[in-house]
């Protein structure tokens, strides 16, 4: 499976160039094979995540990423490998875009000792410093002080980072939403709130739920530009995110980027959808799908059916390995229960 | 008619100040609202404003002068030229008693106030031979975020009013100077979401110290103290540590009632993750808060406003540790066992010194860390003594006191010859009546009839 850095490697409007020109430009037949390659491997791994979860092999909550694929991939694709990523509960898609290891990830969902957590933080918590992803956070909202901080730390250390801090419509609700824009704006911290409006907050329409502006405009009152992206379309993300990325990295401060997306399946797994219709959704899928939609471009640029396929089938592979190795994965030792409470090996002083 | 124009309060904890230099001198008429003096405290300067129209008759108390009691006449105006001055008796409490070397002294408190706690160091620190100096624990808590930030460039201090303002109680008083606004950052006054930055910056792989103006602000950022701070680590499987200190004053000030007025020791000892520290003396302070700065945990670290302008004798070195997790007996005894943490520990000595004077020997043990509790320096002094009395000015139900009590019966049950006694805070909001506020605050008086009562020296409290 490509990593993160294979893809940014690739990606246009990296520093040394100038970022200005590149804007906009569309991405050539390999990149575009990476996008659709990544956003393939989020819907299988999610639909196998969904499956393990009808066998009683995951517990708990699971909330599928399924129609949002293209906001991360699109993300992700044009971030530098010193950028940081934290996000909400819905984290599976972030994680394989940042590079994680599908088999770690699928054996946190089943609770194993080879998960990313050894089998102890589950579907809502993961974590890898080594690919720059802090979470994974169960608490509606409470990713986006935390990615804030990151921003914070890339700016004091000087590391020229950004942090992505992905949040939902319903969390742009939250107060510490607002705490963090202002600081954020204050302090002029290298931050990218990317909100993704998948149109609701578990069964509660954005219409319902938010008053006044656009969520793109939620941070005028702190001077934070917004922009509202079509979400569906990777494409489109990528462009939104090379802008808002050069916009950070220039010591400008945060920027809101609003992804107008779509879940298709429930807010998670025990979500019976009566809050909206069955052909809302199918339309969505039909007229909207992330893949869909690139997998047109493609063939349009003259990549033929058989390539595709080929991608298709190995994304099968690797998905169906991460489950083969996510239930073969024991469950963690029992002495796990007491360890990662405290770090007790480092004597103060 | 004369007028007498008295020491002013310029704070709930303020007992004695220094005056610092009148603007007026004897003969000068002075209008309602002109200014007349600068007082100083350890916390700040301040200007006297004149509440009376008058011609200054007599300036009492010299500028220049240290200790003046709240409360006490500085200086008396006359309504008429040429009045002559009230006969007065030269006032023998116009100076609080000067600091002895090893201690401050109280201050005579101002009517109605629970007398300031004795803070004496009756054991030293028996692994120091080497010099000491006398500071505040105010100054000790600076001494030790300074020289961890000279120590480590990772380390910052964030939180309301600490850089310009230095500090709501001058604790982070030159941290501003020194260390520049990338460091000392003023935070706007938003406690969930500055409570979440400083996470985002320990992931980032720097040391945030992050100072609640008081730990009753706390209760808007204790999702991210909890969840993100003190779980993360255990969620992530061991990879995410979370090295950040959450300081700043806790428990009762004194006259802000409910809101202002509250110990957070049992609220946070309860939850894995984090470690809970809560000195008494400047030494431990520094000590601690040097280690706490130092763990690569989440640490909160409660200190008690009261305490602030208290002196002790503290190590003078830069390189004054405390281990976190390590009680200390600090006034060692046969008959019975005190244990108390931050400012009960003054009372508990206090308590310990009345017990003496009737033939009751009292072993007081200062807490310091709340979690991990030094289990075993409680259950070592329980058994030799068979009796524990627990001070904690929090509430009592599922306070500190049930869990050590708790952790008595499990380790030392044999050995109790009394039933655990527990002196906390009456089980109330605090009320700002000061009567009703020293009734809800635990006094030396509790203590000594809770340790008579386990010693079977009086019926039952």
């Amino acid at each position: 499976m490509a990593t993160k850095s294979d893809t940014t490697k690739k990606a246009p409007g990296k520093r040394g160039r100038p970022p200005k020109s590149v804007l906009n430009d569309k991405p050539d037949i390999d990149q575009l094979r990476e996008l659709y390659h990544q956003m393939v491997l989020i819907r299988r791994f999610e639909e196998k995540a969904g499956q393990l979860y009808g066998m009683g092999q995951i517990g708990g909550f699971c909330h599928l990423y399924i129609g949002q694929e293209a906001v991360v991939v699109g993300m992700q694709s044009v971030a530098e490998t010193q950028d940081s990523v934290v996000t909400s509960y819905r984290d599976h898609g972030h994680m394989l875009a940042c590079g994680m290891d599908a088999g770690g990830v699928m054996a946190e969902l089943t609770g194993r000792k080879d998960g990313y957590s050894r089998g102890k933080g589950g579907s809502m918590h993961m974590f890898s410093r080594e690919k720059n992803f802090y979470g994974g956070h169960g608490i509606v909202a409470a990713q986006v002080p935390i990615g804030a901080g990151l921003a914070f730390a890339h700016k004091f250390k000087g590391d020229d980072g950004v942090n992505m801090a992905y949040l939902g419509d319903g969390a742009a609700n939250q107060g510490q939403v607002y705490e963090t824009f202002n600081m954020a704006a204050l302090w002029s911290l290298p931050v990218i709130f990317v909100i993704e409006n998948n149109q609701y907050g578990m069964g509660t329409s954005v219409s319902r739920a938010a008053a006044g502006l656009d969520l793109a405009d939620r941070g005028k009152a702190y001077g934070i530009p917004g922009k509202q992206v079509d979400g569906m379309d990777v494409l489109a993300v990528r462009a939104a995110g090379e802008e808002a990325l050069a916009h950070c990295r220039s010591g400008k401060g945060p920027y809101i980027l609003e992804m107008k997306t779509y879940r298709y399946r429930g807010h998670s797994m025990s979500d019976p959808a009566k809050y909206r219709t069955r052909d809302e959704v199918d339309a969505m899928r039909k007229q909207h799908d992330p893949i869909e939609q690139l997998r047109d471009i493609m063939l349009r640029e003259g990549m033929d059916e058989a390539a595709l396929k080929e991608i298709d089938s190995s994304v099968k592979a690797v998905v169906g390995q991460a489950a083969d190795f996510a239930l073969e994965s024991p469950e963690p030792d029992l002495s796990e229960l007491y360890t990662d409470i405290l770090i007790e090996d480092q004597p103060a002083g | 008619m004369s007028i007498e124009i008295t020491m002013p309060a310029l704070s709930p904890t303020m007992s004695e100040g220094r005056l610092s230099k009148w603007l007026i001198s004897s003969g000068d008429t002075v209008s309602s609202g002109d200014v007349i003096a600068e007082i100083e405290t350890d916390k700040a300067t301040m200007e006297v404003e004149a509440a009376d129209d008058g011609i200054v008759g007599e300036l009492v108390i010299a500028e220049g002068t240290d200790n003046v009691a709240v409360g006490a006449v500085i200086a008396v105006l006359l309504e008429e030229e040429g009045e002559a001055l009230p006969e007065r008796s030269p006032a023998p409490d116009a100076l609080a008693e000067a600091p002895a070397p090893d201690a401050t002294a109280p201050a005579p408190a101002p009517a109605g106030l629970p007398a300031a706690p004795i803070a004496r160091a009756v054991i030293g620190e028996p692994d120091w031979t080497g010099p000491t100096k006398t500071l505040t624990v105010r100054e000790a808590l600076r001494d030790a975020m300074a020289e961890e930030m000279r120590n480590d460039e990772r380390v910052f201090v964030m939180g309301e009013e600490v850089a310009e303002y230095q500090g709501a109680y001058k604790v982070t008083q030159g941290l501003l100077e020194e260390f520049s606004d990338k460091r000392v950052i003023d935070t706007p006054i938003t406690e969930h979401g500055f409570a979440g930055l400083g996470v985002g910056a320990a992931f980032g792989e720097l040391r945030p110290v992050v100072e609640f103006m008081t730990f009753n602000f706390s209760m808007q950022a204790i999702d991210h103290i909890i969840n993100s701070a003190a779980k993360t680590l255990y969620m992530s499987g061991g990879q995410m540590g979370c090295p950040i200190v959450f300081r700043g004053p806790n428990g009762a000030a004194s006259r802000v009632a409910a809101q202002h007025s509250q110990c957070y020791a049992s609220w946070y000892a309860h939850c894995p993750g984090l470690k809970v520290v809560s000195p008494w003396s400047a030494a431990d302070a520094k000590g601690l808060l040097k280690a706490a700065i130092r763990d690569p945990n989440p640490v909160i670290f409660l200190e008690n406003e009261v305490m602030y302008g208290q002196s002790f004798e503290v190590p003078d070195t830069d390189d004054w540790i405390v281990p976190i997790g390590k009680a200390k007996i600090v006034r060692p005894g046969t008959d019975v066992t005190i244990s108390a943490f931050s400012i009960m520990v003054g009372k508990a000595l206090e308590a310990a010194e009345k017990l003496a004077e009737q033939g009751i020997s009292a072993e007081v043990i200062d807490l310091r860390t709340l979690r991990p509790l030094d289990t075993e320096t409680l259950l070592t002094s329980v058994k030799k003594t068979g009796r524990l009395v627990s001070c904690e000015e929090g509430f009592p139900f599922a306070g500190i006191g049930a869990e050590l009590s708790m952790k008595v019966m499990e380790g030392a049950f044999d050995y109790l010859d009394a039933p655990v006694m527990r002196v906390a805070g009456e089980d109330v909001p605090m009320p700002y009546a000061a009567n009703l506020e020293a009734l809800a605050l635990p006094q030396v008086d509790t203590i000594v009839t809770a340790a008579q009562s386990a010693c079977f020296r009086s019926k039952g409290v």
